[in-house]
């Protein structure tokens, strides 16, 4: 459920607009960087697809209700900040010209959101906990836990933030949504459990995809059924040098305080509309969306007055750390990783 | 050159070599020479470095060692747009060469890459469409096809591009016998060079007079494609196998 | 693209909506939903008229209300909501139907359900009077970065196919006996998850061999050019034109 028209006046959803078209634009760059010059369309393409097709597979929750993927935190950690940024942008912006599926003046919001937020928060955390941590596979899905945890409340406090400034109605759902805590929390750590899954199932098979954890994989070969698999060059994977250290457990640490912020934040304002939707028998298909979106539905704030205030503080504070904390870290890694990664495998299906 | 009077041949392969940047060696010294207007089959085991020698020839993977020339030009960084329109390589899943949304616009992507526009292209298109008996199809999105229709379609792709030698890799693939047989019509109904990688030895019989064996890296036979079949110790020593009941001493050859 | 795909969304026809070139619908449509959204929400009347705008234009483009109607069921979760807001919202509080309501929580679902209900009506109508391929071409047409234009083409070219693959991998989970139902089964579906990213990823790579083979550079080539006439754009602009008169109007009533 993406927010719709109408829902954030008209100067906020532009502002929001010109954030997303700038991160939109500093993530063309990015990810030609990430990708590798030409290969960027066919593959950001194709991963876009799978975040679109992920978002349709459906994990039962309990008592016949169920959720999906958002996709933010894995699409960075799998492929990427800013990578992910455009596949999430371009899902998103299919979605509302084709499915009607969240406002078309609203889409500088849900981009920013769902895609800009949760994008950051969790590559920047990941990266932090997987400098910190010891290299290994474990670390590395747990790390992909707690990135995709704290994503979501935080792609909610930057709705909430959005919502303070250009609301159109004073929401203070507070009572409403604290009945539904339940079923907010379990849709964030639902998101991390099925994110640091699916990383784990990636890592598995195919280390060297996981964007997030190039350091990790030690160059190698796979021969399956004569599918003769080169993986990337010692090149694409250098072994992080000790100083960068440092940086990570600042990053870390800024993103902790900011995890802080989010969940102290978060705390107030729950979300379940999907539960909510759900109940009303809505059919499988709105379900599909309903049980989606967390940004949207947290904009409540437990007592507007005050709480607003706060929240709102809350809000700028945690963006601002992770602007922060996202353009260290990039700043790190655009130094770490070698320029270009030449196509390093081929597959040999003869 | 060779002397004046002789052809350019379609592809001349000679001493290529190539490792994988990991250090695995795929191929150790490839020599082949093929003359415009011949099909010849490319046969070989899992893992022969089929699919890394067809890479080459339009010059997606750098050679470590020897040379690849198409018609007469090297392949090499310089002339990579003009190597790629002569060499047209099919490939195995038409869902990967597939990639635009119509066929038309997938059949218009190579020869608009050359810079062709406007009707030279729609006839470009139109023509290659014919070619494979798609052309009432143009409209359509591949997704909405058959798979032997996308395995025409891909083929057309690479025919407007007018290469000077088509390459395909498994073309009888995932095809029931059908659209086997459609394709081997078509096939035989161009006049232009053919390279075909396949595992389906009756098909080499079928539409290639020549054959070589890529095994380990070098070509380890190079002959008529029957004779290849024939000798059941070549066969067993590169893991080649035919088909139950296949025998082919008993298949006449259109072209000795 | 054609109409086809999972998604029923294009509607083929031959209507004076239809035959417009997408970039002056899709501009049109935008228009419209900025004007609709700086409209006051006291101008209720004004709604009112924006309703009947789409209506025409959904009678002129012969795009039947049952399927508009349906389509709207989007916003479904946004109406729960909505619902929600006179209830929870402080202030005046007014009587309606023996339910103490609040003023300004009435107005603010009116403000979302009306506004949101006029965009996804614009929206559905853009969609089912253009195919997926031209709103591609639309989108360029406005000056959206090539790249990302490629990435959605590619995207929804891929997004049928991987969504299959999806559905094969589901069938053949369940021929096996597997039914997912609960939490303890989010291993096996993230594992069906990882599976199809790689799948998705590997066939980015194939494809882009694919492309490289025909001598793709970064650069789509143009192959379709795509221009509108003065009077295309004129009878484009119709309806954020009109839209706008009445937003007008509604701020100086």
């Amino acid at each position: 459920m993406h927010v719709p028209d109408g829902f954030i006046n008209a100067p906020v959803s532009a502002v929001a607009g010109v954030v997303a078209a700038g991160a939109v634009a500093v993530s063309l760059r990015g990810a030609r960087r990430e990708l590798g010059g030409e290969r960027t369309a066919p593959l950001a393409g194709l991963v876009a697809a799978f975040i679109f097709a992920v978002q349709m597979l459906n994990f039962p929750v309990a008592a016949g209700t169920s959720g999906h993927l958002l996709g933010g935190a894995l699409a960075a950690i799998l492929v990427g900040p800013f990578t992910g940024v455009l596949c999430i942008a371009v899902v998103l912006l299919m979605q509302g010209i084709l499915f009607a599926d969240g406002g078309l003046t609203a889409l500088g919001v849900n981009i920013t959101v769902m895609g800009v937020v949760t994008t950051l928060v969790a590559y920047a955390l990941f990266r932090g906990l997987t400098g910190v941590l010891p290299r290994t596979r474990r670390s590395t899905t747990a790390a992909a836990f707690v990135a995709a945890l704290v994503s979501v409340p935080a792609a909610a406090a930057a709705f909430t933030l959005i919502y303070a400034v250009g609301g159109t109605t004073d929401v203070p759902l507070g009572k409403v949504l604290t009945a539904m805590v339940g079923v907010h929390v379990l849709i964030g750590i639902g998101e991390a459990a099925i994110t640091a899954l699916t990383v784990g199932a990636v890592l598995a098979v195919r280390p060297d995809l996981v964007h997030g954890a190039r350091g990790l994989a030690a160059p190698l070969k796979l021969r399956v059924h004569g599918e003769l698999v080169d993986v990337p060059a010692p090149a694409a994977a250098p072994a992080a040098p000790r100083s960068t250290r440092k940086v990570w457990a600042t990053g870390l640490a800024a993103a902790l305080l900011l995890a802080g912020f989010v969940s102290f934040y978060a705390s107030a304002s729950p979300d379940g509309l999907e539960k909510v939707a759900a109940d009303k028998g809505i059919d499988e298909k709105t379900q599909e969306h309903g049980a989606a979106d967390s940004p949207l539905a947290d904009y409540g704030v437990k007592d507007v007055d005050d709480a607003r205030l706060s929240g709102g503080l809350a809000g700028v504070i945690g963006v601002g750390a992770t602007v922060v904390v996202g353009s260290g870290v990039f700043w790190a890694v655009r130094r770490r990783s070698t320029p270009q990664a030449p196509v390093t495998r081929t597959t040999e299906s003869v | 050159m060779s002397l004046p009077s002789a052809p350019v041949p379609s592809l001349e392969v000679s001493g290529l070599a190539y490792a994988y940047p990991d250090g695995h060696q795929a191929l150790f010294g490839v020599d082949l020479t093929v003359s415009r207007g011949e099909r010849v089959a490319l046969l070989g085991p899992n893992g022969a470095g089929k699919t890394t020698l067809v890479l080459h020839l339009n010059g997606i993977l750098d050679a470590g060692a020897g040379t690849v020339r198409v018609a007469g030009l090297p392949v090499g960084k310089r002339d990579l747009a003009e190597i790629r329109r002569r060499v047209g390589i099919v490939f195995q899943d038409p869902d990967d060469q597939l990639f635009m949304p119509t066929v038309r616009e997938d059949v218009a992507f190579g020869p608009a890459s050359a810079g062709l526009r406007g009707a030279e292209l729609e006839e470009r298109v139109t023509a290659a469409l014919r070619q494979v008996g798609m052309e009432e199809f143009a409209a359509r999105p591949p997704h909405h096809l058959s798979f032997g229709q996308r395995r025409r379609v891909a083929v057309a792709t690479v025919l407007a591009m007018r290469p000077e030698i088509l390459v395909l890799d498994e073309p009888s693939s995932n095809l029931d016998p059908a659209s086997r047989r459609e394709l081997a019509d078509i096939l035989r109904s161009l006049d232009v060079t053919v390279l075909m990688v396949t595992h389906d030895l009756p098909y080499a019989l079928e539409l290639c007079p020549r054959s070589v064996i890529l095994s380990d890296g070098v070509i380890a036979a190079d002959g008529r494609t029957q004779d290849l079949l024939c000798d059941e110790e070549l066969m067993h020593a590169h893991r080649l196998e035919l088909p139950f009941g296949f025998d082919p001493r008993s298949v006449a050859v259109p072209r000795p | 693209m054609g109409a086809g795909h999972a998604h029923k969304l294009y509607r083929h026809g031959h209507s004076p909506v239809h035959a417009l070139p997408p970039h002056c619908k899709l501009a049109a449509v935008l228009c419209f939903v900025l004007v609709v959204v700086s409209t006051p929400r006291e101008a209720v009347w004004a709604f009112a008229l924006y309703a009947v705008l789409l209506a025409a234009v959904a009678a002129v483009a012969r795009i039947p209300a049952g399927f508009l109607l349906k389509r709207l069921l989007i916003e479904v979760p946004f109406v729960a909501f909505a619902l929600l807001m006179p209830f929870v919202v402080p202030g005046e509080q007014t009587e309606l139907l023996g339910v103490s309501v609040s003023v300004p929580g009435l107005w603010g679902a009116w403000n979302v359900l009306a506004k949101g209900t006029l965009g996804v009506a614009a929206s559905v109508i853009l969609a089912s009077t253009t195919e997926l391929r031209s709103l591609l071409l639309g989108l360029q047409r406005l000056r959206m970065p090539p790249l990302l234009v490629q990435i959605a083409s590619f995207m929804i070219r891929y997004g049928d196919v991987i969504t299959d693959e999806l559905r094969r991998m589901s069938i053949a989970r369940r021929s096996r006996g597997f039914e997912a139902s609960g939490v303890r089964h989010w291993g096996v579906l993230a594992k069906t998850a990882g599976a199809l990213f790689i799948r998705s990823y590997e066939r980015g790579e194939r494809v882009h061999l694919a492309m490289v083979s025909r001598g793709y550079t970064g650069a789509m080539p143009v192959i379709d050019e795509m221009t509108a006439s003065r009077t295309q754009w004129a009878y484009a602009g119709a309806l954020p034109l009109t839209a706008l008169a009445v937003c007008l109007l509604g701020w100086t009533v």
